[in-house]
């Protein structure tokens, strides 16, 4: 979750020359073993909740039917994964949108924190940052299905704009509701609830700035637009390319519960995606293979998109999520 | 004076005053796109049913403010219910992970113990993926605990991301200190508990209220696993009643008197009750986020 992984296991490859060596003695193994065992009920929690489900994937590889259970169903070798390549429309939709979907995200919502960022940096006060920063935070704690509910709240028929529109006799805006505009509507969301907390990894790393580059630039005649695109957005690369890839690994995840909550009001044509699509197919219409088939080609889509684009980042001698 | 800044403090030149002055108006813009809604539904769920008629719909100033819509919801229907339910998940959910978690960290926190990299490798590794939604369900189902509140605490009660940031955090304790602790004799349990634990108290805070918020956020485990609406925590009261507009009868909110009131004051309600937990605990989150949990675990 924006944590690169190099930075936080960095503390094993350290050396230090006064740490004991790994102890080896009857003692020291006792020792060790009592370090062990408090490991083990975290890590039985994530090994049940997390890989166990794993091998629930075989389903995508049976004519599975609930009633009878994993170990009775009968295989069906590849035939549930048909409905990747036969032109099925309901896939399809859910393909599209989650494509297009990614599109908009990538161009909108993610250089959002950066520009916030950014403007909140060059503020002079602190004070005022610091209020701003609180104000704009607050929405990133919030679950998806109050922040739909606020969305609703404002912009239904009812709502707050639709009732200051008609108090000016200005009409009703039927935002929600509207199939045309549901992915302005979802990409709207996304911003107002997250770009504040993203923008936060942003400032960090403005922080870190050495300010001497900037009085440097100054000297050499830089403006103010030169010092930015030349010492403070080189600064923001590598967070950049890391947010990117992981990202990348969450690219077929486009906003599971926000769509959800929202897709019987505007139809599944628009606004089916591929996560949506195995709960509705597989958890609502029984077809139990088929959506643990689509589920377990978009994981591993996922994880090969991330590893892939990590190693790209290294051909760009970026550090990525972990270094080689 | 911002000539004064400049020279004081080396840093980018300050761009020019009607900049300066533009980009104030975009952020007074950006926060009242958040703080407007908030005070608005806070609003409607205060004003009284001639007002909301009137307004048709929503209102920005209770005229006549009354509590009548809380008075309904809270009377003890489906949705007093579910606030017990929810906060019932949360404390013993949070309670539970950050147990599990900050044991899981510490067994973690010394490089080279038995067993030391496959668990670490396993923890880290479960980042990359997150199980499907139907191998979860199955396996909620093959446990039995369709229906049960732990299919609410149980799958989210260990976050890897908050073990990797409670671990960094008991990596820096000197190492000295654990030493000297342990040469006196005490245990690796008392190490824990008078040691590492006292030393970290601020971490633990941060890593138990993102626990609390979470398990207080969830819904959609619960959407999953509880066919039993007298079992529903808040967020599914609230995607009912308020997302998919369900109208709200005398079942969800019991009244003393004959009519309710107006739908639009009940879902404000709902929806306020289930915000004030949020808004309750973000001061102490902000505080503790200013002093850099988050970006001490991003500056490695």
């Amino acid at each position: 979750m924006g944590i690169p992984m190099s930075l936080l296991t960095r503390e094993d490859s350290r050396s230090d020359p006064e740490a004991p060596a790994p102890s080896t003695g009857k003692r020291g193994m006792r020792r060790d073993r009592a370090l062990f065992w408090f490991t083990v009920p975290g890590i039985l929690a994530v090994l049940l909740f997390h890989y166990v489900p794993l091998l629930g994937n075989v389903i995508a590889f049976q004519n599975y039917q609930p009633f009878i259970g994993i170990w009775h169903s009968t295989w069906a070798g590849l035939d549930n994964f048909a409905v990747l390549f036969n032109g099925d429309q309901k896939f399809l939709h859910a393909l599209i949108n989650t494509l297009q979907l990614l599109l908009i995200q990538v161009v909108f919502v993610f250089p959002a924190p950066i520009l916030l960022a950014l403007t909140l940096n060059s503020l002079i006060s602190e004070r005022v940052k610091r209020l701003v920063q609180n104000v704009l935070y607050l929405p990133h704690f919030l679950s998806w299905v109050v922040v739909v509910a606020i969305f609703q709240q404002m912009l239904s028929n009812g709502g707050l704009v639709n009732v200051l529109l008609r108090a000016q006799e200005l009409g009703t805006w039927n935002i929600i509701g509207d199939p045309d505009l549901f992915k302005a509507l979802l990409t709207s969301q996304v911003i107002w609830k997250d770009t504040g907390w993203a923008a936060i990894l942003f400032l960090a790393a403005l922080s870190r700035v050495d300010s001497h580059l900037y009085e440097a630039a100054a000297v050499d005649g830089a403006g103010r637009w030169r010092q930015t695109w030349h010492v403070t957005l080189p600064a923001l690369r590598g967070l950049i390319v890391l947010l990117l890839i992981l990202r990348l690994g969450d690219a077929l995840s486009v906003g599971f519960e926000q769509i959800i909550l929202q897709q019987t009001s505007v139809g599944l044509e628009v606004s089916e995606v591929l996560d949506t699509y195995v709960y509705n197919h597989g958890l609502l219409a029984g077809q139990w293979g088929v959506s643990a088939a689509v589920g377990l080609v978009k994981g591993i889509v996922g994880v090969v998109l991330v590893l892939g684009a990590n190693r790209v980042a290294h051909v760009f001698g970026e550090e990525g999520i972990y270094r080689r | 004076m911002s000539t004064a800044t400049h020279i004081d403090i080396p840093g980018q030149t300050p761009s020019s005053a009607p900049w300066r002055a533009a980009k104030s108006v975009i952020l007074l813009i950006c926060c009242l796109l958040v703080a407007v809604p908030f005070f608005s539904i806070i609003a409607t769920s205060l004003a009284d049913t001639r007002q909301v008629t009137e307004a048709g719909g929503f209102v920005l100033w209770p005229d006549r403010p009354t509590l009548d819509a809380y008075q309904a919801i809270l009377a003890g229907g489906l949705v007093s219910q579910a606030l017990t339910v929810s906060v019932g998940v949360t404390a013993v959910g949070t309670a539970l992970a950050l147990l599990s978690s900050v044991t899981l960290a510490y067994g973690l926190s010394r490089p080279g113990t038995f067993g030391h990299r496959p668990t670490l490798m396993i923890l880290l590794f479960s980042l990359l993926f997150t199980p499907g939604v139907i191998p979860s369900y199955l396996l909620i189902k093959q446990l039995g605990l369709i229906n049960s509140y732990w299919s609410l605490i149980l799958p989210t009660m260990v976050n890897a991301f908050n073990v990797i940031v409670l671990r960094s955090f008991f990596l820096s304790i000197p190492r000295d200190l654990i030493d000297a602790a342990r040469i006196d004799g005490a245990s690796a349990g008392q190490i824990l508990r008078s040691v590492v634990v006292p030393l970290s108290r601020a971490a633990i805070a941060v890593v138990g209220l993102f626990y609390a918020v979470s398990y207080w956020n969830a819904f959609f485990n619960a959407m999953l696993y509880m066919n039993e609406s007298a079992k529903w925590p808040m967020q599914l009261v609230l995607r009912t009643y308020v997302v998919n507009n369900s109208a709200i009868g005398p079942g969800e909110a019991a009244v003393a008197g004959a009519t309710l009131p107006p739908s639009q004051a009940l879902q404000a309600a709902i929806l306020v009750l289930s915000i004030v937990p949020i808004l309750i605990v973000y001061p102490f989150l902000q505080r503790h986020l200013r002093k850099g949990v988050m970006i001490g675990a991003v500056k490695g």
